[in-house]
């Protein structure tokens, strides 16, 4: 499911000449709630490029029943390429030991963890934030924190994704590779003025 | 497509004196919330945990990992009667804690509710915590502070509530 926003015309690096007092907000943009049956993935394209930050703020599941818990994960303006990284520090599972990892030249970025359909009721929360997303100087960053409890297991952490490429970001594409994200998982977008 | 400015503080509390818990009640059309806290506590404690709708059954769990300058702490609670979702300690004066505890999707009669907490106070720690609340009821209430516990908000704390409205 793709949102539509027919503005385009923000321009980088450009001074609005009528600011005005209610100029310094965070607006919605779009929000997804996965219907029945679940999806592959959930897409946000022709983001508006008038905003100076984006933040994705969702809470999902995944179908499956091995009560496992995967990363959701990102990819922008369809590149599938390995011009993606990140690390992550993050308390994991039941050793409740805190663990750090990173990855270079991966296909995607990391977010948290959704847990599967054994976890019934018990959805994954996390926010992104994604810095900056219109530059055309900088690779774009991406912020997380999300995790979620499962009474005994579970987990939380912060993340920090890379994407290496200075083009502004026009869509966004999460998903859990090879799963289907569940019905009643939301995602919602917002852009935050600056 | 309609398009609201979000974020809206939905209201906020500057303590006069000190107390034990904060609550609100009155939270209606939004799609998460967001309370910010800004806080001292007069005495020695630690935990700082969130109750929902008044629920005291053990019906809350929480993990988390905190740093306390010297190590590195996870930790893990199950089947607890509130959600431990920081850790603050008392008697540092002016050294104020700051909390932001995200509620998503508060108001779904599908899903038990979450809260996501990132927590610090310069003189002692630094945190993260991911709760739950077993629970698909709607939050239409909640409490913050020492639950069960005897660590106050000091006077001048500062709790404040901002509702997040998604697209629909």
């Amino acid at each position: 499911m793709s949102i539509t926003k027919a503005t385009n015309s923000g321009l980088v690096g450009t001074k609005y000449n009528n600011v005005s007092a209610d100029n310094y907000y965070m607006e919605p943009i779009a929000t997804t709630l996965v219907g029945s049956g679940g999806t592959a993935t959930v897409t946000f394209s022709n983001i508006p490029q008038i905003y100076k930050h984006l933040q994705i703020r969702s809470i999902g599941h995944f179908q499956g029943t091995a009560n496992s818990y995967l990363n959701a994960q990102m990819q922008f303006n369809g590149d599938t390429g390995s011009n993606y990284s990140y690390h992550r520090l993050f308390v994991n599972g039941s050793s409740v030991a805190v663990s750090s990892d990173s990855a270079t030249s991966t296909t995607r970025v990391n977010t948290p963890w959704f847990p599967d359909d054994t976890y019934t009721s018990n959805y994954g929360p996390q926010i992104v934030d994604i810095l900056d997303y219109t530059n055309l100087y900088k690779y774009k960053t991406v912020r997380t924190l999300g995790g979620f409890d499962g009474n005994g297991s579970g987990l939380v952490g912060l993340f920090s994704g890379l994407w290496m490429n200075t083009a502004p970001i026009t869509s966004i594409v999460i998903s859990i590779p090879s799963n289907t994200i569940s019905q009643n998982s939301r995602f919602s977008l917002y852009g935050i003025r600056g | 497509m309609s398009k609201t400015a979000t974020y809206a503080k939905i209201a906020s509390t500057t303590l006069s004196t000190s107390q034990l818990t904060v609550s609100f009640n009155s939270f209606s059309g939004y799609t998460d919330l967001i309370c910010v806290v800004n806080m001292t506590r007069t005495q020695s404690g630690n935990n700082f945990s969130l109750r929902f709708n008044g629920d005291t059954g053990t019906n809350y769990s929480q993990v988390y990992f905190e740093a306390d300058g010297t190590s590195v702490i996870p930790g893990r609670n199950s089947n607890t009667n509130a959600m431990r979702i920081a850790a603050i300690a008392g008697g540092f004066g002016t050294d104020q804690a700051m909390l932001t505890i995200n509620i998503l999707d508060y108001a779904n009669a599908t899903t038990y509710k979450s809260a996501l907490t990132r927590y610090s106070q310069a003189s002692t720690i630094v945190g993260t915590s991911a709760g739950s609340w077993r629970s698909s009821s709607a939050v239409t209430s909640f409490e913050i502070g020492a639950i069960g516990a005897t660590a106050n908000f000091a006077a001048g704390s500062v709790i404040t509530l901002y509702g997040i409205q998604a697209v629909n």
